[in-house]
C-alpha cells in the first residue's frame, strides 16, 4: 500500500510533463494539493482544456473523502495542539488514514497514535514529493510505445477495488462508472462530476432499500 | 503575470485543506447529519469508478472498442480484487496490456 505511492507519484510527474504544465506547477501541485488522485485527474482535465471552475470542482469532489477521514480521526487526537492537528490535516492521505484508524481500533488510545500517524504520513509526504520530481525529470526518457499512461486508470482501478466494501458500494460504482462513460462527450469534468454525484445518490438509496 | 493555473492549484489546495482539517482542526464537536455521513461513505467508490471507466473503455477510429485496453483493465481489476494491493495491479495490468497488444490483431 505504501510502496505503491512511488509509481503513483512518478506517474503524476510524467503526467505534468506530458500536459506541458512545467516543472514549477507540477511540483507546486504536489506541495500545495498533495492528493494524488485529484492531481492526476486535474492534470488530465487541464490537458483536455476543461474550464477552471470545473477542474477545481472535480478535484474537490475527488478529495471529499478526506472529510470523512478527518471526522473519523478527530476524536482520537483532541489532546494535540492546533498546530500539530493542522500539520496532521495537511499530510492526511488514504494510506495514513487507513493504517492509523486500524491501529486505533486494535490498540485504543495508548498515547502513541499521533507518533504512529506522523511516522506513516511524513515519509509518505517526502516520498511523494521526490517521486513526482523524478517522474517529471525522467518522463522524457519513456518511449510512448510503452503506453505508460495506462498506469493512470490502473491506479484509479486499484483505489476503486479497495474502496468497495459493500453491495451498495458496488451499485454506487456501477452507476457512476457507466454514466461517466456515457457522459464523456460533455465538457471535460462535467460528466465525471455528474456521474460521481449520481453514484453517491445510488449508493445511499441502495443502502436505504436494504435497511427498509 | 501569474499563470492562471496557479490560482486553480491554490483553490484546489485550500479546498482540500478545508476537507482535511474539517473535523481535525476546525470542529471536532460537530455532528454530521446521518444522510451526509452515509453519502460520504459512497464518495470513494463512485468517484474512482467515474475516473477509471472512461480510461478503460475507449473507442478507436473505426468505432470499435479498444479491446486490449478493456481486457487488460479486467485482468488488473481481478488482480486488485484478489491481492488488495496496488503494486501487483499496476505491474500485471501493464504486462497484460503489452501482451494483448502483441497478440491481438490491431
Amino acid at each position: 500500500m505504501v510502496a505503491a505511492i512511488v509509481p503513483f507519484g512518478v506517474t503524476a510527474g510524467v503526467a505534468g510533463l506530458d500536459a506541458g504544465l512545467g516543472a514549477a506547477l507540477t511540483l507546486g501541485m504536489s506541495l500545495i494539493v498533495f492528493a494524488g488522485a485529484s492531481q492526476l485527474a486535474s492534470i488530465q482535465l487541464i490537458d483536455a482544456g476543461a474550464a477552471a471552475p470545473l477542474v477545481v470542482l472535480t478535484a474537490l469532489i475527488i478529495n471529499l473523502r478526506m472529510l470523512m477521514y478527518s471526522a473519523h480521526l478527530a476524536p482520537h487526537f483532541q489532546h494535540l495542539g492546533a498546530g500539530s492537528r493542522s500539520l496532521m490535516a495537511y499530510i492526511l492521505t488514504d494510506q495514513a488514514y487507513a493504517l492509523t484508524i486500524s491501529r486505533v481500533m486494535t490498540r485504543g488510545s495508548d498515547g502513541f497514535n499521533h507518533w504512529f500517524y506522523f511516522g506513516v504520513a511524513l515519509p509518505l509526504w517526502g516520498v511523494w514529493q521526490l517521486a513526482t520530481a523524478f517522474g517529471y525529470w525522467a518522463g522524457t526518457a519513456m518511449p510512448p510505445a510503452w503506453e505508460l499512461g495506462f498506469i493512470v486508470p490502473l491506479i484509479f482501478l486499484a483505489l476503486l477495488v479497495m474502496s468497495i466494501s459493500s453491495r451498495p458500494g458496488v451499485i454506487a460504482a456501477l452507476v457512476a462508472g457507466s454514466l461517466s462513460v456515457l457522459g464523456r462527450d460533455l465538457p471535460a469534468g462535467l460528466g465525471l462530476t455528474l456521474a460521481s454525484l449520481a453514484g453517491i445518490i445510488a449508493g445511499v438509496m441502495a443502502e436505504g432499500r436494504r435497511r427498509g | 503575470m501569474v499563470d492562471p493555473l496557479w490560482w486553480m492549484v491554490a483553490a484546489i489546495g485550500v479546498g482540500t485543506f478545508l476537507w482535511r482539517g474539517s473535523f481535525l482542526v476546525f470542529g471536532h464537536g460537530l455532528q454530521m447529519p446521518d444522510l451526509v455521513r452515509r453519502g460520504l461513505s459512497y464518495v470513494p467508490p463512485a468517484v474512482f469508478a467515474a475516473l477509471v471507466l472512461p480510461g478503460l473503455v475507449q473507442w478507436q477510429g473505426d468505432g470499435s472498442v479498444d479491446a486490449p485496453r478493456l481486457l487488460a483493465g479486467a485482468v488488473a481489476g481481478l488482480v486488485a480484487w484478489k491481492t488488495r494491493a496496488t503494486l501487483p495491479t499496476l505491474i500485471l495490468g501493464m504486462i497484460a496490456l503489452w501482451s494483448l497488444r502483441a497478440l491481438l490483431p490491431a
